[in-house]
């Protein structure tokens, strides 16, 4: 038995197999040992090399041997020599298409643990800038990799991070780059950073930031994490550790989320009526039970809309006021009644008409004795708009005027400005009829002076008869 | 507010994007030794991390900003949502990719956005993060924009000159869906935003024939994502649009995001945990289509038009098809054995490779690692125990065991499931 070492290095182990090869050795006369395994170790000699041309190989094989021999196995270079031996001495060229053969499969099975190992070297290397000296930035990282991969990773980092001075250090090698050329040396044992001072690179606390918040604790799966991420790699990255706190808090933070969904208001969509049941009166009833935001318990009562069934004009206005939420009834305040007046002067018969409001609670600030109107959210606009559409299907009309921009947004989407679409009809598939926005009348009220006052009642009394003449 | 509080805003925001890849482009910088600048892109993208949620961090993946006027009702940042709110200059968002860069965490940016002011502006914010990264920093890592649907064919052309890929999400597989759900957007804008990108790419692609030095316009193409679960579309609507984008406009990839109800708090929208095992069967069916030869209508059935959450899609077509196996694996097309479940491309490779040499026997598949209770029934090996199909017998074979359907232990379920094999 010929004892031979080979110091993890594949062109060492060439020129002892080329050596091997000549005199014809096979493979079971040899026994391959790491040079820094121990033992004594016998050189095969040049002194007795044989006289048998060398072999031929495959280009492909060549490529692939050299990553298999950075494989930690002292086995590997066993396989690489009976492979050699089987395709350039039996001359089996094909040998390496069989997956399933004894001596192919470990091959196989070394490269891909060591391209798996090369690849998460790319991945997992993390700088930390360590001076910003008169010649720039430097760069060190500490990676604890499997296998002896530093060399078939070392071009993509300099390539990669051409412009920056940088060292790698791992356990068996070190890589350096100063920005022209790449040189390797000694490994070390320990991370070499935990011993200077103030190693903390700042960015690393920013980027466990993005990490913690990149991950969605409501779909936890650890078993993908640590496939692709084994605990061995985890001690020379930020990251990591703060995963076993992620994780802890994980429930909390999924209960935190769904306790604020609970929060949030569940819609009227729950308190309507089934279909079927659903004419004005029996929807006008249900809604005196809805709870389908937190304005069920402002107002003191529910305000639904009125008018006939038939009515080929609908109005919707915002949200009651004070006086419609004590009434129980839409538009009886005083923007009631200058919206009466409006539609007098437009010829319109109010009791014709369906006049109803986007939210049908009164949302408001109590200040003193007096309860101060305070403009719905658009959750609360969405909670409340299954009762409009429920009114709209019954009353089927064939213009819908939207009195505010709180009901144009509420019919035609938040992207409805009524300061530039007032008075435009609007055809809309969503309602099966043309929606009209206008001013709210309360508006009106509001402005400072008797000119403007009347100049905007005009034309909201145009507004109003461009939507009865479409009706 | 600080850096470190807008990150975490705008991370969290930009979670449930599904897409995080980073590969299709290379961008050369320059030999060794003689770099350009930062960074390199070699066609393959790396992923630098994993969170506990089994994904990867592959790019810094931020939103300029969580502000955004529309109200699509599955979205978290709509403009409703009591979410906090936060906004990156753009010097920040250049800042935090070239650091995180150099310390080797990312392989590049993807910077997607809520709307803000209009479309037009918000494309114009995004462009301006690339073009900054690209010719002020000298960039040459990964760079993925999002194209808002809507935006100006001029600021495409700029964020595309820029960028390495881009995408304008469908968001929803249906019209239908879109009008429901998100009705400030519709399908007809985000198609004429996809097609905008696609000519632009064909012309790119023409002139960089006639001249070496033309400009590259996102070299590795676009992409899109859309919710899978808020809406009532079925597996069979949402694997035509994918079909549908994947040849009219020439995507590279569509996402499908599980809706994530959580954040949702919409009383129209379905309150149960994100459908992940349905989402995982839509990527299986979507990698059958475009590696395995397999037709998107395939799939599913006109009147069963969902995926099988029991069986990925490729054993349930293959129950479906008792008639077309056993495929004898020392003679069939590559095709035919693409379709036997339990072997995937590289399985295949192999056997096609083994098979110049002598016949494949079934140690030979077991040596390759092939699982063989899955494959065996559906296969012909020399030797090989067969067993006898009927569909019933198949199917009963199939069946998953009580134990996996009970349902705590589906998350693990989730976890244990392979890609199309």
């Amino acid at each position: 038995m010929i004892v031979v070492g080979v110091s993890h290095d594949f062109d060492q182990w060439c020129d002892h197999a080329r050596r091997l090869l000549r005199r014809r050795v096979p493979p079971d006369a040899v026994a391959w040992r790491d040079a820094d395994a121990g033992g004594s170790l016998f050189d095969p000699g040049v002194e007795d090399s044989g006289t048998a041309p060398a072999v031929r190989l495959p280009a492909t094989f060549l490529e692939r041997a050299r990553t298999v021999a950075c494989h930690r196995d002292e086995s590997r270079w066993a396989v690489l020599y009976r492979l050699v031996w089987r395709i350039g001495v039996e001359g089996d060229r094909g040998l390496l298409l069989d997956a399933a053969d004894p001596d192919v499969r470990p091959f196989e099975v070394m490269h891909k643990q060591v391209r798996f190992d090369a690849h998460k070297a790319k991945a997992f290397v993390r700088f930390r800038k360590v001076d910003d000296d008169a010649d720039g930035e430097r760069y060190l990282a500490w990676h604890r990799p499997e296998h002896r991969v530093l060399p078939l990773v070392g071009p993509f980092f300099a390539r990669r991070f051409g412009v920056m001075r940088w060292t790698i250090f791992t356990p068996h090698q070190s890589a350096d780059w100063d920005g022209r050329s790449l040189t390797y040396g000694p490994g070390v044992d320990r991370d070499p950073m935990s011993e200077r001072d103030g190693p903390n690179d700042n960015m690393e606390e920013l980027w466990k930031t993005y990490y913690r918040n990149i991950f969605n604790p409501a779909r936890i799966k650890t078993g993908a994490m640590l496939k692709e991420m084994p605990r061995r790699y985890w001690s020379t990255m930020p990251e990591t550790g703060i995963i076993d706190e992620l994780l802890r808090e994980a429930p909390e933070r999924v209960k935190t989320m769904m306790a604020r969904q609970q929060d949030e208001n569940p819609g009227a969509e729950a308190f309507l009526p089934p279909k079927g049941h659903r004419s004005l009166p029996q929807l006008r009833s249900a809604a005196r039970q809805c709870e389908g935001c937190e304005l069920c318990d402002v107002g003191t009562q529910t305000v639904f809309g009125e008018g006939p069934k038939d009515a080929r004009l609908m109005f919707v206005g915002e949200q009651p006021g004070d006086e419609e939420d004590l009434a129980g009834r839409p538009f009886v305040g005083p923007a009631g009644r200058l919206f009466d007046e409006a539609l007098a002067a437009a010829g319109i018969d109010r009791a014709a008409v369906y006049v109803t409001n986007a939210v049908k609670h009164f949302r408001h600030e109590p200040r003193g004795k007096r309860r101060i109107h305070m403009k719905p959210t658009v959750s609360q606009v969405r909670a409340c708009l299954p009762w409009l559409r429920s009114e709209i299907e019954q009353v089927r009309p064939a213009i819908i005027v939207a009195l505010g921009a709180t009901a144009g947004q509420a019919l035609l989407g938040r992207t409805y400005r009524v300061t530039q679409q007032r008075g435009e009809l609007i055809d809309s598939e969503q309602w099966g009829a043309a929606v009209l926005g206008t001013i709210h009348p309360s508006a009106i009220l509001r402005m400072p002076d008797q000119s403007t006052r009347d100049q905007a009642f005009e034309q909201f009394v145009h507004d109003l008869r461009t939507a009865a003449a479409a009706a | 507010m600080d850096l470190a509080r807008k990150l975490a805003i705008l991370a969290d925001a930009a979670k449930y994007d599904a897409s995080c890849a980073s590969s299709g482009a290379k961008r050369s910088n320059g030999r060794l030794g003689k770099a350009r600048g930062l960074g390199d892109t070699d066609g393959v993208g790396i992923c630098h991390s994993y969170t506990p949620d089994g994904r990867c961090v592959s790019l810094l993946k931020l939103l300029l900003t969580n502000w955004c006027v529309y109200d699509c009702r599955f979205c978290v940042n709509r403009v409703t949502s009591d979410t906090p709110r936060a906004r990156f200059t753009v010097d920040e968002v250049v800042f935090l990719t070239v650091e995180f860069y150099k310390r080797n965490y990312i392989e590049g940016l993807f910077l997607s956005s809520g709307i803000i002011q209009s479309p037009d502006y918000t494309m114009e914010q995004l462009a301006e993060v690339a073009r900054r990264l690209r010719q002020d920093e000298r960039f040459f890592g990964y760079v993925h924009l999002k194209a808002v649907p809507g935006a100006s064919g001029e600021l495409l052309e700029k964020a595309g000159r820029y960028a390495d890929r881009m995408s304008a999400n469908v968001e929803l597989p249906t019209d239908a869906d879109l009008k429901k759900l998100a009705p400030e957007k519709s399908m007809k804008t985000v198609d004429l935003t996809m097609s905008a990108l696609r000519d632009r790419l064909i012309e790119s692609k023409a002139e960089r024939k006639k001249t070496r030095s033309a400009p590259r316009f996102m070299p590795a193409g676009q992409s899109t994502q859309m919710v899978v679960g808020a809406s009532p579309a079925n597996d069979r609507d949402i694997l035509t649009t994918a079909t549908r984008l994947y040849t009219g406009q020439n995507l590279k990839r569509v996402y499908y995001s599980a809706y994530s109800p959580f954040l949702g708090a919409d009383g129209d929208l379905p309150a149960m945990t994100p459908p992940l095992i349905r989402e995982h069967r839509l990527y299986q069916a979507d990698w059958l289509v475009r590696f395995y030869g397999f037709d998107a209508s395939e799939l599913t059935m006109p009147d069963a038009p969902d995926l099988s959450l029991e069986h990925d899609p490729k054993l349930s077509w293959a129950l479906r098809h008792p008639a077309f196996f056993p495929v004898d694996v020392n003679t069939a097309p590559r095709a035919d054995l693409l379709r036997v479940p339990g072997f995937g491309t590289r399985t295949v490779g192999r056997i096609m490779k083994l098979r110049t040499r002598r016949r494949v026997r079934e140690a030979d598949l077991r040596a390759m690692r092939t699982p063989m209770n899955r494959a065996g029934p559906f296969i012909r090996v020399p030797g090989g125990e067969v067993i006898k199909k009927t569909p019933e017998l198949l199917i009963e074979r199939f069946k998953p065991s009580d134990r996996q359907m009970r349902l705590f232990t589906r998350r693990l379920a989730v976890d244990q499931l392979e890609r199309p094999a």
